[in-house]
């Protein structure tokens, strides 16, 4: 188990690194010196040169990339000219709502799909399973942001039930509590997320319901509904963890769709104002952040598997 | 298994026996056997039926119906659902079914190219590192690794704003490019239980050169999951260009997509102009579910095929 763990963690880190040279790469071919794009277009060729000469950006591209990498290890993810802020605080000041937004649904649609996975199987083949099958799988199919629309032209537009923005508070408690304004991308995002979980779960619930052990529980005559908590929970619950350790990178790569449809102010909403910007070290610092959340995100789901499911760390 | 006694040998061998003992395959096995259990799928069929109304109606469709889609008429923008525009207008004055019969001719086309492009690159570089194993599988799985770290969307907005992504070719390639990992891992995962199956063995005891086991053998029983792949694949391809449609990295005027006619919508709902968006986004569903569906029941089948073997 420890020999499978040291050996997950020294890939991820070989991962992380080749992000971390991808990310160099593409800054380097788009954006080499910054000089220009900071000082403008009047200023002289030699005012160009010494900027670039002072902030180390004419040595060679190893050299360059030696530097990246000693400051990505001490978490200086680099300088927004354009807004004039280090990319750190921005992270710092738009990652919270991403992060309530994501973690939210994260929560509410666990809380949804589990059982529903459970009662779908349960009640295999009925109508209600079909019906809930039928609408999981056109949620499913919808692009994000028309499930978007659709909900602010429902619920916002037409019967004034929830506001179409977002909350537009900076900080993150005032945002945390204007539930009101959030329950519109929160349900969004929750209700994709349900949608993907549910094929899953209800295929694992369906097989787990067909094992011996739950036919022996049943024999030995325990309630149905202690059957269903005691016995099938917990083993048909195992494929939502794969699921969920795949759902932590959206927690810090932001939820670019949402975000951009509800006017929220995260990770994804920078992105995108930034990508128009053209301020490319704040995008691709922000695409490394993502990278990053997702290399953790697979260990997670990695690790928290076996430990889950002790049938995987026997064999 | 109770026994009849009227029961002749033929009755009591299961039904689901491969050619054993010399017994010879019958008419349904192989393609026919996939295709038979394709259609008593129902929803594969209404799948197939869908898309087969989408092409039809987005490529045929304006042979039939004349509208214009190039000159702007702007005094008849937003005319809403009435006798000579059965779906109203748009903000420029065109046709609004007539939009959407064109914009459903690049999301097509931009769907299949795209899962095309992804399928071939993925299929080569799968197959390459599933065969050859060792440093090269290695690396290539680790190259891929690191690619499919990286957010989908964040990376093909960047190379989309820089590399002008507002053709249906540009974009087909750029969403192929990025969209070929995940079948490149299928496939390699394919290969890899090939190799070790016994035809492989007794093909390669028999003398079999590397090209030979690769097309007679391998591809062939690699195709079913190449060809799940690709119909997910389009469904991807198609809601990924309805979001950059939606984000503004679409086609360019006058060409559309149906992600494109997406982009505003907010404006003209709270405007009232319904029916410039939810007839695109019901276009836009049906025609992912439809893929889904099919996929779905491809893989099914190909799962039966091996639950048989």
């Amino acid at each position: 188990m420890t020999a499978y763990l040291i050996r997950r963690i020294g890939i991820s880190i070989v991962v992380i690194v080749g992000i971390a040279l991808l990310t160099f790469v593409a800054t380097h071919v788009i954006a080499p010196t910054p000089g220009r794009a900071v000082l403008g277009d009047k200023a002289t060729i030699a005012a160009v040169d010494a900027f670039n000469r002072a902030h180390g950006y004419d040595r060679a591209v190893w050299a360059q990339f030696g530097s990246y990498l000693w400051q990505l290890v001490h978490g200086n993810l680099g300088y927004s000219y354009k807004l004039n802020q280090s990319v750190d605080s921005l992270i710092i000041e738009n990652a919270p709502h991403s992060m309530w937004l994501s973690g939210s649904s994260l929560v509410l649609s666990i809380l949804i799909a589990i059982p529903l996975g459970i009662f779908q199987a349960v009640k295999r083949n009925s109508v209600a399973d079909q019906s809930i099958t039928a609408v999981a799988f056109t949620a499913y199919s919808m692009p994000q942001n028309f499930l978007g629309i659709l909900l602010i032209g429902f619920l916002a537009i037409s019967f004034h039930v929830f506001p179409a923005e977002a909350s537009q508070n900076e900080g993150i408690l005032p945002y945390m509590l204007a539930l009101r304004a959030n329950f519109l991308p929160i349900m969004t995002l929750t209700i994709t997320a349900v949608a993907g979980y549910s094929r899953y779960m209800r295929s694992s619930a369906l097989d787990a319901l067909a094992q011996d052990y739950i036919r022996l529980a049943r024999a030995k005559g325990l309630a149905e509904r202690t059957v269903l908590r005691r016995h099938l929970f917990r083993n048909a619950s195992l494929s939502l963890v794969t699921l969920i350790g795949l759902s932590i990178p959206a927690l810090l790569g932001g939820n670019l769709v949402v975000e951009y449809l509800f006017n929220s102010h995260g990770l994804g909403l920078l992105f995108i104002n930034e990508l128009g910007n053209e301020d490319f070290s704040t995008v691709i610092a922000l695409t490394l952040l993502a990278g990053i959340a997702t290399v953790v995100g697979n260990l997670v789901a990695d690790v928290a598997l076996t430990v889950a499911d002790p049938r995987i760390r026997i064999n | 298994m109770a026994i009849n006694i009227g029961e002749t040998a033929e009755e009591l061998r299961p039904a689901t026996a491969g050619p054993e003992g010399g017994q010879v395959q019958g008419p349904r096995a192989g393609w026919r056997l996939a295709i038979s259990s394709f259609v008593e799928n129902r929803l594969a069929v209404v799948g197939t039926a869908i898309i087969a109304f989408f092409v039809l109606f987005c490529f045929a469709g304006p042979v039939f119906y004349h509208t214009n889609q190039t000159s702007t008429n702007v005094i008849n923008a937003f005319v809403s659902p009435s006798g000579s525009y059965p779906l109203g207008t748009d903000a420029n004055g065109f046709d609004e079914l007539g939009r959407i019969m064109k914009g459903g001719q690049a999301a097509l086309e931009i769907g299949f190219f795209s899962s095309l492009i992804a399928t071939v690159i993925g299929t080569l570089v799968g197959a390459v590192a599933g065969l050859l194993g060792g440093i090269v599988d290695s690396a290539l799985m680790r190259f891929v690794d690191i690619l499919l770290s990286l957010p989908l969307l964040f990376v093909i907005l960047i190379v989309g704003d820089r590399y002008n992504g507002a053709t249906v070719l540009n974009l087909s390639l750029i969403i192929g490019a990025f969209s070929w990992l995940v079948s490149a891992r299928l496939v390699r995962g394919e290969v890899l239980s090939l190799r070790v199956r016994d035809f492989v063995q007794a093909s390669r005891t028999m003398g079999a050169t590397r090209t030979h086991l690769i097309y007679k053998h391998l591809i062939p029983n690699a195709l079913g999951v190449v060809i799940v792949n690709i119909t997910f694949q389009v469904a991807d391809a198609i809601n990924l260009l309805a979001i950059l449609g939606f984000l503004g990295f679409g086609l360019n005027y006058p060409s559309v997509s149906w992600g494109d006619m997406l982009s505003k919508a907010l404006a003209y709902l709270a405007d009232g102009y319904w029916w410039v968006v939810y007839p695109v986004g019901i276009c836009l569903v049906a025609v992912v579910m439809a893929f889904n569906f099919i996929g779905d029941a491809m893989r099914d089948t190909v799962d039966v095929r091996l639950r048989r073997r």
